[in-house]
């Protein structure tokens, strides 16, 4: 419980009297928080969505700016407020205007983003205002800078925002190493960090406060309560289909469920859902109700429309992706429908809060499963809603590359004592553990690369002077570093561009050739790259035809109308089923007791599991084989979220191959995978040919492992994404390549040559690191595979079970095949040749 | 058509995937798996593209990528040097990412390089990264030069008549199959050209498709030899077109 000091004591009179005038009271949580100012101490304000939150956040530093002495103004840098969005900082800035705009407060607010001007900028660091509201990124960069401890000097308070989404992603990192550097500079300022419910609010005040042996966690401001939200289901007259994900049996209610309220926001988990959502919707939009499509990959332009149009209270929906995840309050957002699973209960729950900002009135949202599993997930997750259960991440050990990146940016600045940073570093609670040899590695990988052959001595970036410290070798390379800056890394995207056709030439291979029109967006280079001529694909609300890759373009163009796309799948989910949700589900699949809040098909699904084949106990996991279609297949179910059940396969197939069993590919999904064949696997396990204690034994993530992350492409962009983040190559500035200026390297080809000379390098190993929880998610393979050790339950069958059905159901075209580049060579050479010569 | 049954015919009678005997130009020729190109009736090997101390290059100017491009690249020609034996070395342009790569070729791979020209013709074919000879290596240096009826050249020419080989394109290719289908470096060659891999380990590779390609190949008799890791894989280069 919250100790109720008397406002009185705590709110000036003009402040007291400003929340009388709005008729309002001071929350109890709100003067905690100045509490906790007056007493010099951090905090971490953990409260749902429409608390005043950000209210809350300021009020300390609105009185005490108010009330400063003028002997202060002359460097009057009072606090530092970091969001994740660069337009949180700007609606903050807004909503904290009007308080002081009505206080008649003599306060000066400003934004810096990576919109701001050059100009502003530069204004800025000369003559900061008293609250500065800006992103992680621009943090490092006024942090590079020689007068950083002039500007953060005055410091008296740093409130990030958004905490729990921030902790856990590489900009937590840098941002960790941000405040821990501003915490050496304005030793006075205290933290305030602002979350939604996660589940171990001890990891986030640690965060706040700095992990030395003597620093006390931040103290923890809690709001209780608010209004519980009204979750439910959507029901639907048509059944649940047994697999895939585009919710289009929902299609008449979710559109049923728009026009019954003011405005609807409509979560999905891919854009390829979103667009399939928005097609179906128009599809039926008889009222031409005002329905917006939202995400990251449509122009910029498009998207700062549509928002413009949801703050106006214009739209009746959206379609989005977590691109409209955080923060950000648009408009009069009535009900959340959340499209297929929602992959985490905390997840659910932000997405949920998205609906009626306001704390006193319960926000309501729809669950939409596009599939049977989906439907056990929905449920797994409204119970744990229903419980308070989080299931936010832990904070990961911090990056290596993002620790090159700051240690380049410091010394960018004033010149660093190795000692001194290493202890700085170690300070920021990613850090706390990192190695002495570690540090001394990424700071000799920033001075010279870091490689055992030291032939770069003279291109240093760093060096150390007479006085020991290390300095930046040049101006350039502070220039280049602040070009670098960040850890977002845009995957290489080609413009999809709208084209007219005409015939070819005649004689030259091809039928038509497509000249360029109009730029429709973006799309990620590997999914264009999965596509041929003729293919199909929905985009930017329509279903366009590949015609072919032109340069760093893809041309399409419109096609026939009722024609279906071919290629449905997009990248797929971002997020897998987190570990919490998944142990639910297997759970209540093992529980018939459980399943009377299913749909009728959902239960039949399952009854009829029971009958053809068997229902696992949660800590089993099922195998079955089967013959189908001449092919031989072997099911299984993890449970344990598409990543990892895609690096799951990869390995399968590669030992299967070893075993001469003659694997051919696989499809996985968040539940399970089917790897197929052209060798009878239940004769094999029979004979003793095969055991699957041995195929999913764990040391399939020694060599095996390590010979497929040798060529795999999910490992190559994970090197990619470190060797930009750490500095090792410049990003790609979109323009810049075309004049020549930029010239890039493949990164792919650094990687090989990097790997064979210098396996242990630091850079490989940080990509190792990512790949452990990132696109890999080996770590949670190798949980998975000490859990069901000795645990595996197999089931020879004559065929396909339902469980198996809804996983081979999942789209042809994910099927991969985990084989070498000379095995789809020679396959290829062969059909070719055959074609050519017929 | 004609063309395919020619280069199937072709095929059949070259079924080593390590090296690929064919006649071009009135020349006949192995193509090496590793990216050289042997030429017995000279005794001669074929090389493009080194871009020997791009890592450096890039150090230069402040992007530290791995320092052992110039190690690997060594190590595959001195592997198809072993493997031919050749009097003559021919290197078609870009030996070196820049004029002043040779100078800051390590020691170690200076000593490498020398040995690999010790007792054997060199002719180092300017490219435009390296319009004038290494400085302090020896052998010799040329605009271009010839072999039988084929013109040796960096750059292709699309108005020479003459049958050529040539360098500086960095052809390769990506083939369907698998989650993504394989790109790799490819000798791209029609009844006229033959334009070479790059044999740098960074240097990249362009789409055979590219417009950079356009005029140079007849696109129904273009053959792919593409370099996967154990051996040549060959196509009829239309059906890869994307």
């Amino acid at each position: 419980m919250l100790d109720r000091p008397a406002p009185d004591d705590l709110l000036p009179p003009l402040f007291r009297e400003w929340f009388a005038s709005r008729g309002w009271e001071p929350r109890p949580h709100q003067l905690a928080l100045i509490e906790k100012a007056r007493a010099g101490r951090s905090a971490l304000l953990i409260a749902p969505t429409g608390a005043g939150k950000t209210l809350a956040g300021f009020l300390p530093s609105l009185i005490e700016i108010v009330g400063r002495r003028r002997a202060d103004a002359a460097s009057p840098l009072h606090t530092l407020y970091v969001s994740p969005l660069k337009a949180l900082a700007v609606d903050v800035a807004r909503n904290l205007g009007a308080p002081a705009a009505e206080m008649a407060l003599k306060v000066r607010i400003e934004t810096r983003t990576g919109d701001t001007s050059a100009a502003k900028r530069q204004r800025q660091r000369r003559d900061p205002p008293d609250i500065l509201l800006t992103t992680p990124e621009q943090i490092a960069l006024l942090l590079s800078h020689r007068d950083a401890g002039v500007m953060f000097g005055s410091l008296r308070r740093i409130i990030v925002d958004e905490l729990h989404a921030m902790v856990t992603s590489k900009r937590g990192d840098l941002l960790a190493l941000g405040l821990a550097r501003l915490r050496a500079l304005a030793p006075e300022a205290t933290f305030v960090g602002l979350s939604a419910t996660v589940r171990e609010p001890d990891q986030l005040r640690r965060w706040l406060a700095g992990s030395g042996a003597a620093t006390p966690m931040a103290d923890l401001v809690t709001v209780k309560g608010g209004a519980r939200a009204r979750i439910g289901v959507l029901e639907t007259k048509r059944a649940l289909p047994l697999a895939g994900h585009t919710s289009a049996h929902a299609i008449n209610e979710i559109y049923a469920a728009i026009k019954a309220h003011r405005t609807t926001l409509i979560f999905v988990n891919t854009r390829m859902q979103a667009e399939f959502m928005f097609q179906e919707l128009w599809s039926l939009n008889e009222d031409t109700l005002p329905i917006a499509l939202h995400h990251g990959s449509l122009d910029v332009a498009q998207r700062r429309k549509v928002e413009a149009a949801m703050s106006a209270g214009r739209l009746r929906a959206v379609v989005c992706t977590s691109t409209l995840d955080l923060g950000i309050d648009w408009g009069d957002v009535d009900l959340v429908i959340n499209i297929g699973a929602p992959k985490g209960a905390s997840r659910l729950m932000q997405r949920v809060g998205r609906s009626n900002h306001r704390m006193d009135e319960p926000s309501l949202a729809l669950l939409a499963p596009s599939n049977r599993f989906e439907s056990l997930e929905c449920r797994a997750a409204l119970d744990a809603v229903a419980e308070a259960a989080q299931d936010t991440p832990d904070i990961a050990p911090g990056a290596f590359d993002v620790l090159a990146q700051h240690v380049l940016g410091v010394a960018c600045g004033d010149p660093f004592d190795a000692d001194a940073l290493f202890e700085e570093v170690r300070s920021a609670l990613p850090y706390a553990s990192l190695a002495r040899a570690d540090f001394d590695r990424i700071v000799a990988f920033v001075a010279t690369g870091g490689y055992a052959l030291k032939s770069y001595d003279r291109f240093a970036k760093i060096r150390r002077d007479a006085q020991g410290l290390w300095r930046v070798a040049n101006p350039r390379v502070a220039q280049q570093y602040r070009m670098n800056v960040g850890t977002i890394v845009e995957a290489a995207m080609l413009k999809v561009r709208l084209g007219r056709l005409r015939a070819r030439a005649p004689g030259s291979p091809g039928g038509r050739i497509a000249m360029g029109g109009r730029v429709l967006g973006e799309i990620e280079e590997y999914f264009a790259e999965t596509m041929t001529p003729g293919d199909t694909f929905v985009f930017a609300g329509q279903v366009l035809r590949l015609e072919g890759l032109q340069e760093n373009e893809v041309i399409v163009t419109r096609a026939r109308p009722g024609t279906d796309p071919k290629v449905p799948s997009y990248a797929g989910g971002k997020f897998p089923l987190s570990t919490f949700l998944a142990a639910r589900v297997r759970a209540m699949l093992a529980d018939p007791s459980q399943w009377t809040k299913l749909p009728p098909e959902v239960r039949q699904w399952l009854k009829l599991q029971k009958m053809k084949s068997v229902l696992p106990k949660p800590s089993e996991m099922l195998v079955e084989t089967f013959p189908r279609g001449g092919r031989f297949y072997m099911a299984c179910f993890p449970f344990e979220g598409r990543l990892a059940h895609q690096t799951l396969g990869m390995l399968l197939t590669r030992r299967l191959e070893r075993l001469r069993l003659k694997p051919l590919g696989f499809v996985c999904n968040d539940y399970g995978l089917s790897v197929w064949g052209v060798s009878d696997l239940s004769l094999a396990i029979a004979q003793k040919r095969l055991s699957l204690g041995d195929l999913f034994s764990e040391d399939m993530l020694g060599d095996d492992l390590e010979d497929w992350l040798a060529e795999s492409a999910l490992m190559k962009r994970t090197f990619r994404n470190c060797a930009i983040i750490a500095g090792l190559i410049e990003r790609r500035f979109p323009g810049r390549e075309k004049t020549g200026r930029q010239v890039t390297i493949s990164t792919d080809l650094v990687y090989d040559v990097l790997r064979r000379h210098e396996p242990d390098h630091i850079l490989l190993r940080a990509a190792r690191a990512d790949a452990a929880t990132g696109l890999l998610d080996v770590r949670r393979l190798a949980v998975t595979l000490a859990r069901i050790k000795n645990h595996i339950v197999h089931r020879p069958l004559e065929r396909v079970s339902p469980l198996g059905v809804s996983v081979m159901l999942e789209i042809g075209r994910e099927a991969v095949y985990g084989e070498s580049a000379d095995a789809i060579l020679a396959e290829a050479e062969e059909q070719l040749w055959r074609e050519a010569t017929e | 058509m004609a063309g395919s049954d020619g280069v199937s015919a072709l095929l059949k009678e070259s079924g080593d995937r390590a090296a690929r005997r064919l006649s071009f130009g009135g020349l006949e020729l192995a193509v090496d798996a590793l990216g050289g190109l042997w030429v017995e009736s000279e005794r001669a090997l074929i090389v493009s593209d080194l871009h020997l101390e791009k890592g450096s290059s890039f150090a230069r100017r402040g992007s530290l990528i791995p320092p052992y491009d110039t190690s690997a690249t060594l190590a595959t020609l001195t592997a198809m040097i072993a493997r031919w034996s050749p009097r003559r070395v021919i290197a078609l342009g870009d030996s070196f990412h820049d004029v002043g790569g040779a100078a800051r070729l390590s020691a170690r791979d200076l000593s490498a390089l020398s040995a690999l020209q010790a007792g054997r013709d060199w002719l180092w074919i300017a490219g435009n990264h390296d319009p004038s000879p290494p400085p302090g290596l020896s052998g010799d240096a040329a605009a271009e030069t010839v072999l039988g009826a084929v013109a040796l050249r960096h750059e292709p020419s699309l108005r020479d008549a003459r049958p050529q080989i040539a360098g500086h394109l960095h052809p390769c290719v990506v083939v369907r199959g698998g989650a993504r289908g394989v790109r790799r470096r490819c000798f791209a060659m029609d009844g006229r050209s033959l334009v070479m891999p790059a044999l740098g380990a960074y240097s990249g590779g362009l789409d055979l498709f590219h417009h950079a390609f356009r005029g140079l190949f007849d696109h129904a008799s273009l053959i792919a030899h593409v370099m996967g890791d154990g051996g040549l894989f060959s196509f009829p280069a239309a059906a890869l077109r994307r």
